[in-house]
């Protein structure tokens, strides 16, 4: 008698489990389907928003979320992955790229940039938009924090020559920050080898509408 | 519900069961996001609304659990609740959800939450519960907030930095450099400031407790004493 009790009262322990599993997975079906679309919305206005601070929005007039192309390039985009390139024209014209890369060697991992360079190869401005360095000392990235950024502003790849695009600790002309050298190194060493991918493949970029790879 | 149900219920969560306090529950995100006043206070809203509405849900249908599935069921109630929030905020507050996005799943790993969920609202009603969920919480978020603000101030030197990230353009005035020309102190922003500083929190509290504790034993001392002389009288 006993027994039967105890296993029915798991039985019903099961239902009970199993009927609230299938009413929270119903209650997300439906907050997932009302908030998708917002979401997606809101996601391409923020891109548009980071897209705008390396790019003045007087340079292009087409929907550069959408106008991208991706492209390999383990040596010069900063590892094996896929890099993102938005491309701006204005009246269908290539005006500008942005390209998204990655410095892979920050001092706590690698960080993500942001580089907008128009079509003589000048860059109109970097920005980093995740990165794992220390607060406080490497965090002068950042441009809520400092405008050491801007430092690329109007800078190209003869601009200063090879030996300038370095910190200037190793004799090169931009600054590190006091406490941390290697956040700054692996930025300027990331910018300096956009600038060159761009040089060599700026015609392509605009062209192709497959990956680009080496 | 009688008045002093109420306080007993204000006085718990904010002080003699405040859950950073004294039920050391919910560190792991009390300590990741303790690094300034704002991240503090947005944690502490977020993790608060949480609370009252899974204290409410649990509340609400406390008669149908069974005590075998009572953890797998919070567990759901919890877990549905923080995806919906996210959800929710992504798609109608974007910019807060920018700023808050990363600590909203961090709530599900607080055990405050299920702690409530177990202790209170599975055995009492629904107005007292979601009454439990809001003290807890506020409990919670002033410790968060006064963290935050010990640590933005010796780390960084200033208190409410990026308010305006959070409440609007009007909220930048709230930000003040307290330190001026400071060159930051790194350990405070770290976790092993934030150890050090909520330990700190802990002794403070302890002390008040134990001084109150005192008062109370001195009077009834007193008023012991008072009895026994008038009884030596007589």
């Amino acid at each position: 008698m006993i027994k039967i009790e105890s296993g029915k009262k798991i039985v019903i322990a099961g239902w009970l489990l199993a009927v609230t599993a299938l009413l929270g997975t119903g209650l997300m079906v439906g907050v997932n389907w009302h908030s998708k679309p917002f979401i997606t919305e809101n996601e391409r206005l923020v891109l548009l928003r980071t897209l705008n601070s390396v790019l003045p929005s007087d340079i292009y007039n087409n929907d550069i979320v959408s106008d991208i192309v991706f492209a390999v390039d383990a040596e010069l985009l900063g590892g094996p992955n896929e890099t993102t390139i938005y491309r701006a024209r204005l009246d269908s014209k290539p005006s500008a790229a942005v390209l998204k890369v990655i410095a892979p060697n920050g001092y706590s991992g690698p960080i993500l940039l942001l580089v907008g360079i128009d079509m003589s190869g000048d860059i109109l401005g970097v920005r980093v938009v995740k990165h794992k360095e220390t607060p406080g000392l490497g965090d002068g990235i950042e441009i809520q924090r400092s405008n050491w950024i801007d430092s690329f502003t109007g800078k190209s790849q003869q601009n200063p020559n090879a030996i300038g695009w370095k910190v200037k600790r190793d004799g090169g002309e931009f600054d590190q920050f006091t406490g941390a050298t290697i956040t700054p190194r692996a930025i300027v060493a990331a910018v300096h080898k956009v600038l060159i991918y761009f040089e060599r493949h700026q015609g392509n970029i605009f062209s192709s509408s497959k990956i680009l790879t080496e | 519900m009688e008045k002093s149900e109420y306080k007993s219920i204000i006085k718990n969560g904010l002080w003699t069961n405040n859950q950073a306090l004294v039920a050391l529950l919910g560190l792991c995100p009390l300590l990741a996001v303790s690094s300034t006043a704002i991240n503090g206070l947005g944690l502490g809203l977020a993790t608060m609304a949480t609370l009252i509405l899974t204290n409410v849900i649990v509340s609400m249908v406390r008669r149908w659990i069974r005590a075998e599935i009572r953890i797998p069921m919070f567990v759901i109630i919890i877990a549905c609740v923080v995806t919906a929030i996210e959800l929710l905020m992504a798609a109608h507050f974007h910019d807060l959800y920018l700023i808050l996005g990363i600590f909203v799943p961090l709530i599900v790993t607080n055990c405050a939450i299920i702690g409530r969920a177990e202790a209170y609202a599975s055995k009492n009603a629904v107005g007292h519960s979601a009454l439990d969920g809001l003290m807890m919480g506020l409990g919670f978020t002033i410790v968060l907030v006064i963290l935050g603000m010990v640590r933005e101030v010796i780390g960084y030197g200033s208190i409410f930095r990026n308010a305006d990230l959070m409440l609007g353009e009007w909220a930048s005035v709230l930000a003040v450099v307290a330190i001026e020309d400071y060159r930051g102190f790194l350990f405070a922003i770290l976790p092993p400031g934030a150890f050090m500083s909520l330990a700190v929190l802990i002794a403070i509290k302890n002390k008040l407790t134990q001084l109150d504790l005192n008062r109370n034993v001195e009077s009834k001392k007193e008023e012991l004493g008072a009895m026994t002389t008038l009884s030596s009288k007589e």
